[in-house]
């Protein structure tokens, strides 16, 4: 069995910095293992967002007073400091959303509608999030493009050997996820980045699941835009990030209009704001983007490099574990290529009856499609349970997952 | 919590009572469960008014399949505006345990494949306001 090797992180005191872990369920010690779906977030971050409702909240970018003057300055920070996380040129290329399926559903229909064209392609993959999916979807639809996918392989890796096929002068856009929430697989992104480019196409990342967990340098991997959620990385929900190239959304027309994003407006017209402004129309979710800076201050001092390491060391005993059990069969990629997110079934009993039984062991787990019902066709199995991982996750955790596993078993034997 | 795989429950998934497909039946509809993709499918054969027999197919967790089991020795027999009046109440009572908000889908499944199969029957419009 694999032994841990001495660990990266300090997992007593990383714990001890998210309340909500300290807690037991159905007589249990809690076991979150789903943190692809939501993470959860350490007492800076709850801080931050009472900090600001309690002292300075006040709309933002509107008002001379002093509340309004420090709310701004502090949402305006942390806009500086995500745009240093993920290696961005300006932090004018940072736009706040609500999550990742609203930073993609602005480039598809800010973008797409003033670009593309009837016979023009996007390119996306078999794995994609239906967030990734749906919104090309509905704007093929309204502009006469068509959609072509990157399949999946035996082992839930990106079949890339096509790439340079499917990759066509017509292709406008390639629109991939970073990392698969269902297998884990981490997708091979400066290399289709490379691609595409010879073709001339965009390239669009769906970083919900990579900017969380590992190093994302949107100028190393040569992409145009990154989309990415705050509650997936220790931060507050309803606050999500759109990157992109400045070049690109300077180009681009508006998405929502409304108040903050005009620069003149008259009775039938009106001009746009600078970047990132144009596309924030509205007050913005204030205190949420200041606790995701928070966030991000957090991760980083942490280390994304040791975050990394520490998850895949844990999915290798995870894996080990779990194979060992009769009747379990796991999906996805080796460990290299993966990160800490582990889809299983156990023979014969529904994903929904196992992540049932778990709960009553404490062991919190997603059970379904994972808002992937094209990948799941492609597995064979209309549901999977899933484990997901995190910084704070420890072995003890994973061992009560395979005890919750062998009762799950007695009872639907 | 430990409660939920009661025995009937489990007897009901491992032996589902009216499994399978009518050759003829008179209405059939099938239920998906968008949560989980999870599909069942009700096969009545109305006669006279009344549910002359009745079989369920399709794939779902221990909750759905036995619920669904359940339903089917419930109505058999039974006449159209018996089943009419069925709503979630009536499942939750055959399945005799505490059924938590997520898992509510579930449970209901087989209840709406039934309902919208019958209301197809007599002509009438379907409100998924009636699983509240
Ligand atoms: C790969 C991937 N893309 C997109 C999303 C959508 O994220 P959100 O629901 O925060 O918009 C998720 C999260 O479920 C995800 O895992």
């Amino acid at each position: 069995m694999t032994q841990i090797a001495t660990p990266q992180l300090d997992l007593a005191r990383i714990r001890a910095d998210f309340p909500i872990l300290h807690q037991q369920v159905n007589g249990h010690p809690l076991a979150y293992l789903d943190s692809t779906a939501s993470s959860q977030k350490p007492a800076l971050v709850i801080d931050a967002l009472t900090d600001y409702y309690r002292r300075y909240n006040a709309n933002v970018h509107r008002g001379v007073y002093q509340l309004s003057e420090q709310a701004t300055e502090a949402m305006e920070q942390a806009r500086h400091k995500i745009a240093r996380f993920i290696n961005a040129r300006s932090p004018r290329e940072i736009i706040f959303t609500r999550n990742t399926t609203e930073s993609i559903n602005l480039v598809a229909n800010a973008w797409g509608r003033a670009n593309l064209k009837p016979g023009d392609r996007i390119l996306l993959s078999e794995m994609e999030h239906h967030s990734n999916l749906v919104p090309w979807q509905i704007i093929a639809q309204a502009t006469g493009a068509e959609l072509d996918f990157i399949p999946v392989d035996g082992d839930g890796r990106l079949a890339l050997d096509d790439l340079n096929t499917l990759l066509t002068e017509q292709t406008r856009l390639v629109a991939v996820t970073h990392m698969s929430n269902v297998l884990g697989t981490i997708n091979p992104i400066a290399a289709i980045a490379q691609a595409a480019k010879a073709v001339g196409a965009l390239v669009l990342v769906d970083g919900a699941q990579s900017v969380p967990h590992f190093t994302v340098d949107v100028q190393a991997l040569g992409i145009d835009f990154l989309a990415f959620s705050g509650h997936k990385m220790c931060g507050p929900t309803g606050i999500g990030v759109l990157w992109g190239r400045k070049s690109i959304l300077q180009a681009m027309p508006p998405f929502l209009g409304g108040g903050s994003m005009i620069s003149r407006v008259e009775l039938r017209q009106s001009t746009w704001h600078e970047l990132p402004h144009k596309f924030e129309a509205g007050t913005p979710a204030i205190g949420e983007a200041i606790g995701l800076g928070y966030a991000v201050d957090y991760l980083s001092q942490i280390g994304m490099d040791a975050i990394h390491q520490a998850e895949q060391q844990l999915t290798a005993y995870a894996l080990e574990r779990l194979d060992a059990i009769d009747g379990l069969q796991t999906y996805g990629p080796a460990v290299a290529e993966r990160g800490g997110v582990i889809s299983f079934n156990l023979d014969g009993v529904h994903a929904h009856d196992v992540a049932a039984v778990l709960d009553q062991h404490g062991v919190a787990v997603r059970a379904g499609h994972h808002c992937c019902q094209p990948l799941m066709n492609i597995l064979g199995a209309p549901a999977t349970t899933r484990a997901s991982f995190y910084l704070y996750t420890t072995p003890e955790e994973v061992d009560q997952l395979v005890v919750a596993l062998e009762k799950c078993k007695a009872i639907f034997s | 919590m430990d409660d939920l795989y009661q025995q009937n429950i489990l007897d009901h998934w491992k032996h589902p009572r009216n499994s399978g497909r009518l050759d003829s039946p008179t209405v059939s509809y099938e239920a998906i469960n968008p949560l989980c993709g999870d599909k069942l499918r009700f096969d009545l054969l109305i006669e006279d008014e009344t549910v002359k027999d009745v079989l369920f197919s399709g794939r779902g967790c221990a909750i759905s399949q036995a619920a669904a089991s359940m339903l089917t020795e419930e109505v058999k027999g039974k006449s159209l505006a018996e089943v009419r009046s069925l709503g979630k109440a009536d499942v939750l009572e055959l399945l005799g345990i505490p059924i938590g908000y997520s898992r509510l889908k579930c449970a209901l499944l087989g209840l709406k494949a039934l309902k919208v199969g019958v209301y197809t029957a007599i002509d009438e419009e379907w409100d998924e306001d009636e699983l509240l």
